[in-house]
């Protein structure tokens, strides 16, 4: 792959990236009634350069470069293509699609650090692999590199063992900041050791209306879990979708940590939502009919929608079909509107400025154009 | 020139010390110096000596055993890390370290942090860059090894580590995890090539011991 095969930094959406679906929104693959994706991340930094913090303007620069040329001249696969985004030179509505996409943190597209440093203007970077956007490559965040692999399904094996092989191809021409006490280091201590970060999407909307949620969360707490938003670190959970991580890096191999969540805990909750799904169906069966029935019926009807209502009751709607309490729906179109509904994907689809009541008002009209009926 | 605290006394004890941009003077005699706890104790380690001098602070030694003297005025300071100028309290704040050099540097303070964020983790399992590690290989060089698998005192402490931790993974009979760490085991005595022997004793006389539950 070279570097005069992927579009213009300038404009990095030019290929029309927001109208496909991205890899973690496919759903399918393993446990894809539970499970919507899985997601691996490696932090890694390079020998001789102070972490993104403390490092000059010239230091950032020459870590990009060096990452940049690094990552654009990997061999890749055939039919995949490297879009390399200089974010420093980006829009702010294309930075705010690639976050939609989860192809990058809130924090890389502000260009600010936890310590307040940097800003818009902070020399960074993103590479995104398409078509499928299942590799993606953050350049001068907290680390210098953060990497990430999707797949959609429950499907950590399979991301780790392509994030190894990334991880090698970038080795390759780049020297790690390593030791043999700490293992990779880390601008954060609480990542040193493997630097890797194994998490699943899951969407728990039976755990969520049996009332049985905080019990898994506090069970996956005991367990060295982490159990963020939709958005990852921060961000509120949306229409009852949770991303769960492990916190430890440190002590234990890549192996290991991949064998604590694929064998025992994310089977476990995964048990726990289809029990609780299907204990609704035979003991609650009007009161789950009902507020599928209702949320189908507004996102149907609706002329205004927030976006946080949507992801709300498209979960419902998932949580619809999955069951079969609703028929004629397909979960691909739900999966669509996930994103579509974003405000940064609403503004790139319309082409347009909206007010936020205009965005309200388009929302609920997409939707309505999507699951007919309206 | 009159000591300022008694005005009795000859003045021998001059301290000039910047405070907030402040040039604050003191010229005391023995005995007030003494007594305010300030010494010209001519065995001071010549590196506090350099810390007190570089952190801007006086050179006042407190006196052990003495209830009348008053407590250091500034609180234990770390040096700020020579890679990159991070001082200590800094990171305090952010929670995000400078520099590769700063986990030396702060090592006494974040050790125990860090522990406690991997619940007990304290030394690094798994992955070593790969390239690095061929290289390694191909030319052996005593100091690449050791900053990629630390020296011989380093790598026995996490071979021994390893045993026990098999060793406790066959006695829960979780079999599937102590292979796990027989394998790192394995790697990280073969990495090393001749510099470290694999203690066969630990290794197999766990894994013998994992056979004989198994069959």
């Amino acid at each position: 792959m070279q570097a005069s095969d992927h579009p213009e930094p300038s404009d990095p959406m030019k290929s029309g990236a927001f109208e496909r679906n991205t890899e973690w929104l496919r759903g399918d693959g393993d446990a894809c009634d539970v499970v919507m994706s899985s997601r691996v991340r490696l932090a890694r930094n390079l020998a001789g350069f102070p972490f993104t913090s403390q490092a000059s303007e010239i230091d950032q620069h020459q870590v990009l470069e060096a990452c940049k040329s690094r990552i654009l001249s990997m061999p890749i696969e055939d039919e995949s293509q490297v879009m390399w985004v200089d974010l420093h030179d980006s829009k702010r509505d294309d930075r705010l699609l690639l976050v939609e996409r989860q192809l990058m943190s809130r924090q890389h597209a502000k260009g600010k650090r936890s310590d307040g440093s940097g800003g818009t203007d902070s020399p960074r970077g993103l590479a995104v692999l398409l078509p499928d956007e299942r590799m993606s490559v953050m350049v001068n965040e907290e680390d210098h590199l953060r990497m990430q692999v999707v797949r959609s399904g429950f499907a950590l094996e399979s991301c780790l063992h392509e994030i190894n092989t990334l991880d090698d191809a970038i080795e390759e021409g780049i020297d790690y900041a390593y030791d043999a006490r700490f293992g990779y280091l880390t601008a954060c201590p609480t990542n040193v050791g493997t630097g890797l970060r194994l998490s699943v999407m899951m969407h728990l909307p039976g755990l969520a209306l049996s009332g049985e949620l905080e019990k898994v969360r506090n069970a996956a707490c005991d367990m060295g879990l982490a159990v963020r938003g939709f958005y990852g670190e921060g961000s509120e959970s949306a229409g009852d979708f949770y991303q769960v991580s492990n916190q430890t890096t440190l002590g234990k191999s890549d192996e290991m940590l991949l064998r604590e969540m694929e064998t025992e805990i994310i089977p476990r909750v995964i048990g726990y939502e289809r029990h609780a799904r299907s204990k609704m169906l035979k003991e609650q069966d009007t009161v789950l009919r009902d507020r599928v029935h209702r949320a189908v019926g507004t996102l149907r009807h609706a002329r205004l929608m927030k976006v946080d209502e949507a992801m709300e009751l498209l979960s419902l709607a998932r949580l619809g079909v999955l069951t079969g309490v609703v028929e004629g729906i397909d979960l691909g179109v739900i999966h669509t509107l996930m994103l579509q509904v974003q405000p940064a994907h609403l503004q790139k689809t319309l082409g347009l400025e909206l007010t936020q009541q205009q965005r309200r008002s388009a929302r609920a009209e997409i939707i309505r154009g999507r699951l007919g009926n309206g | 020139m009159r000591c300022h605290e008694c005005q009795e006394h000859e003045a021998t004890f001059h301290e000039v010390v910047i405070h907030h941009g402040k040039k604050i003077e003191r010229h005391l005699c023995e005995h007030c110096a003494r007594e305010a706890g300030i010494s010209n104790d001519p065995h001071m380690p010549i590196s506090q000596l350099i810390s007190s001098y570089m952190m801007g602070q006086n050179l006042s030694i407190p006196k052990v055993g003495r209830n009348d003297q008053p407590a250091p005025k500034t609180p234990r300071s770390s040096p700020a890390c020579v890679g990159c100028g991070l001082t200590f309290s800094k990171f305090k704040s952010t929670g995000l370290l400078g520099c590769s050099a700063c986990y030396a540097t702060f090592a006494d303070r974040i050790g125990p942090m860090i522990e406690r964020a991997h619940e007990g983790g304290c030394s690094h399992i798994g992955k070593v860059p790969k390239r690095a590690l061929c290289e390694l290989k191909n030319t052996p060089d005593q100091s690449r090894l050791q900053s990629l698998l630390g020296d011989a005192r380093q790598r026995e402490e996490r071979l021994e580590q390893l045993r026990a931790m098999l060793a406790k993974s066959v006695q829960a009979e979780d079999y599937e995890q102590a292979a796990m760490f027989r394998d790192e085991l394995t790697r990280l005595s073969t990495l090393a090539g001749s510099q470290i022997e694999p203690s066969p004793k630990g290794n197999r006389a766990a894994m013998n011991e994992e056979s004989s539950r198994t069959s």
